[in-house]
């Protein structure tokens, strides 16, 4: 185990108990080996870029809102290591995840000891009231299921996280994540094999199972966008700051493709 | 003052009459079960409290608030014996004081009522309705009886009514849900899963009723002390070993192989959390707990470790 992981998970902002677990039921040690193994993934097979981090508040409540890329939630893994290896001091963000993995055998207490909750909007309120970073991806399943010839499109996106942004007053901070598309190029969703495994659907690959290429991914994120609001306003005017803050990631996603192609 | 604690002989019961001795409150009992060796100043009534005598014991006693612990909360008892000893007592109570001019009662609940379901938020406000009694039968009782107390809050007006879903508790009187399940050395759990448990010590519960009482809260509250734990942090604090099981393995193993006997919906409450947000609580009475997790686990070990004989440590 590296020192620098375990100093940067006792750099973190959780108030641990003497166990080592927070309220939410985060523990420490658990976040020691999942950061080690997040970070081989960031850094030795897929090579992430970064890119924005001045844009994320370094400490209080905020919200990392972007696009889904790829079949499966590597995207979420890569975001939640960004902010925990290339910050100082790190944090840790808590995505905000799919309904059906609260029901998966060691899934389920794995993700709660590593600080990721079910996406339910009691959460995102809590864990903002409480100063946390949530990672939130609007596109929801829509969003991995994106199939490779439409991989740097936007789906339609949820409007659930505005109104919650609004009510707490929390700021959002954009992001464009673009190589998942090609890690994890998805042909055909198959969406019985989904209801057999109790998920969504499951990507199907080439290789036909969503194991990804060591291929080059970015990350980038964009200035904070801040929203005057109660959360209570009706649905036109709410979907009209949603559209702001997806042109605003569909721009960074451009940025990121540039960046690719020129690496 | 005169408060009347039905359930009186009960483990946390009798650490909450002791709480109100404490304090200064003069208590006295109804049981269907009798309490030797209890504080001589507590008269403890040995009557049913759905009987005639245990209306005539509130004329006389004239309480000013009563405290319902006369819940039967253990599995052991057939679902439609508890369903009438949980309902029709709780109705017998909330009638008794309504009719006798008892200003206040205090209705002893558990965070149970919310269920353990994958989706559910993990901390549950008063505000939620039971969306699990439908997967736990042998709860039901106690599901209904939480509701039926909450209608004296409307059905009721010069009563003061709280209705209290209090977490797990664990100490040592050694008694509950939690910890008739941490007593074996081999504690199942399901293969996969490690849910959150929240529990608070006994003394801390008793605290924490003595309080709502002198608040004279009106409402319904959640109950908490310290943060929850994992279950499998909680049973090897005590000193005991998991065994994580298959799920279909385990629904055999109750009651078998030195294993606890449980329902199998009980398995639900093994692979999803139930923790409570005690945060209005807390602000209506000035509550805090004062054992943390681990003294509060500690102390539970510590009593097992000294008498195996079911004891009271007070």
């Amino acid at each position: 185990m590296s020192e620098e992981i375990r100093s940067r998970v006792g750099r973190l902002d959780i108030p641990w108990n003497q166990y080592g677990i927070d309220p939410y039921g985060t523990a420490r040690d658990d976040l020691v080996w999942f950061f080690e193994a997040a970070r081989a993934l960031y850094r030795s097979y897929f090579h992430v870029q970064s890119f924005g981090f001045e844009n994320v508040p370094a400490r209080g409540r905020a919200m990392l809102v972007g696009n889904h890329s790829g079949g499966v939630a590597l995207d979420g893994l890569m975001l939640i290591a960004a902010v925990f290896l290339e910050m100082d001091p790190p944090r840790l963000a808590q995505a905000m995840i799919e309904k059906f993995l609260a029901h998966v055998p060691f899934a389920s207490p794995l993700l709660s000891r590593v600080g990721q909750l079910t996406g339910l909007p009691e959460h995102v309120v809590r864990l903002l009231r409480d100063e946390r970073l949530l990672l939130v991806f609007p596109e929801g399943a829509r969003g991995t299921a994106k199939l490779f010839w439409k991989r740097n499109s936007l789906v339609q996106f949820g409007t659930g996280f505005m109104r919650l942004a609004l009510q707490t007053g929390t700021p959002i901070v954009p992001f464009g994540f673009v190589g998942g598309g090609l890690a994890i190029p998805t042909i055909a969703n198959s969406y019985k094999l989904g209801r057999l495994l109790g998920a969504p659907y499951v990507p199907l690959t080439p290789w036909l199972l969503p194991v990804p290429l060591p291929v080059r991914l970015a990350v980038r994120f964009g200035p904070a966008m801040h929203f005057e609001g109660s959360g209570n306003e009706d649905d036109a005017s709410i979907e009209e700051k949603v559209e702001q803050v997806k042109e605003r990631i569909r721009q960074l996603i451009g940025v990121g493709l540039e960046g690719l192609k020129s690496a | 003052m005169r408060v009347l604690v039905p359930g009186a002989s009960g483990m946390l019961a009798r650490e909450v009459v002791r709480e109100l001795l404490a304090r200064g409150h003069e208590v006295q009992g109804i049981d269907a079960r009798p309490w030797p060796g209890a504080p001589a100043e507590v008269p403890i009534h040995v009557v049913d409290v759905r009987k005639r005598a245990a209306e005539d014991i509130i004329r006389h006693f004239r309480p000013e608030a009563v405290i319902h612990m006369a819940t039967v909360t253990h599995l052991r008892e057939k679902s439609e014996d508890r369903y009438r000893i949980n309902l029709g007592g709780t109705r017998a109570v909330f009638e008794y004081a309504n009719a006798h001019g008892v200003g206040q009662v205090i209705f002893v609940g558990r965070h149970t009522f919310y269920g353990a379901y994958p989706d559910a938020p993990l901390y549950h406000t008063e505000d939620e309705p039971p969306m699990a009694a439908h997967s736990f039968p042998e709860l039901a009782d106690l599901i209904a009886a939480d509701l039926y107390a909450s209608t004296a809050l409307w059905r009721m007006p010069n009563l003061k009514t709280s209705v209290l879903r209090i977490c797990y508790t664990l100490g040592p009187a050694r008694h509950g849900t939690l910890a008739a399940f941490l007593r074996f050395h081999r504690v199942p759990t399901v293969l996969g899963f490690d849910p959150l448990f929240q529990f608070m010590h006994d003394h801390d519960v008793a605290r924490a009723i003595a309080q709502c009482l002198e608040a004279k809260l009106h409402g319904v509250y959640n109950v908490a002390g310290p943060p929850p734990l994992p279950l499998s942090t909680i049973i090897r604090g005590v000193g005991h070993q998991p065994i994580p099981m298959p799920e279909p393995l385990l629904r055999l193993a109750f009651g078998r192989l030195g294993f606890p006997s449980l329902p199998p919906a009980a398995i639900a409450h093994l692979k999803y959390p139930i923790v409570v947000d005690a945060t209005s609580f807390r602000k209506a009475t000035g509550f805090e707990h004062r054992k943390d997790e681990g003294q509060t686990i500690e102390a539970f070990r510590k009593s097992l470790r000294e008498s195996s004989p079911r004891s009271v440590v007070s």
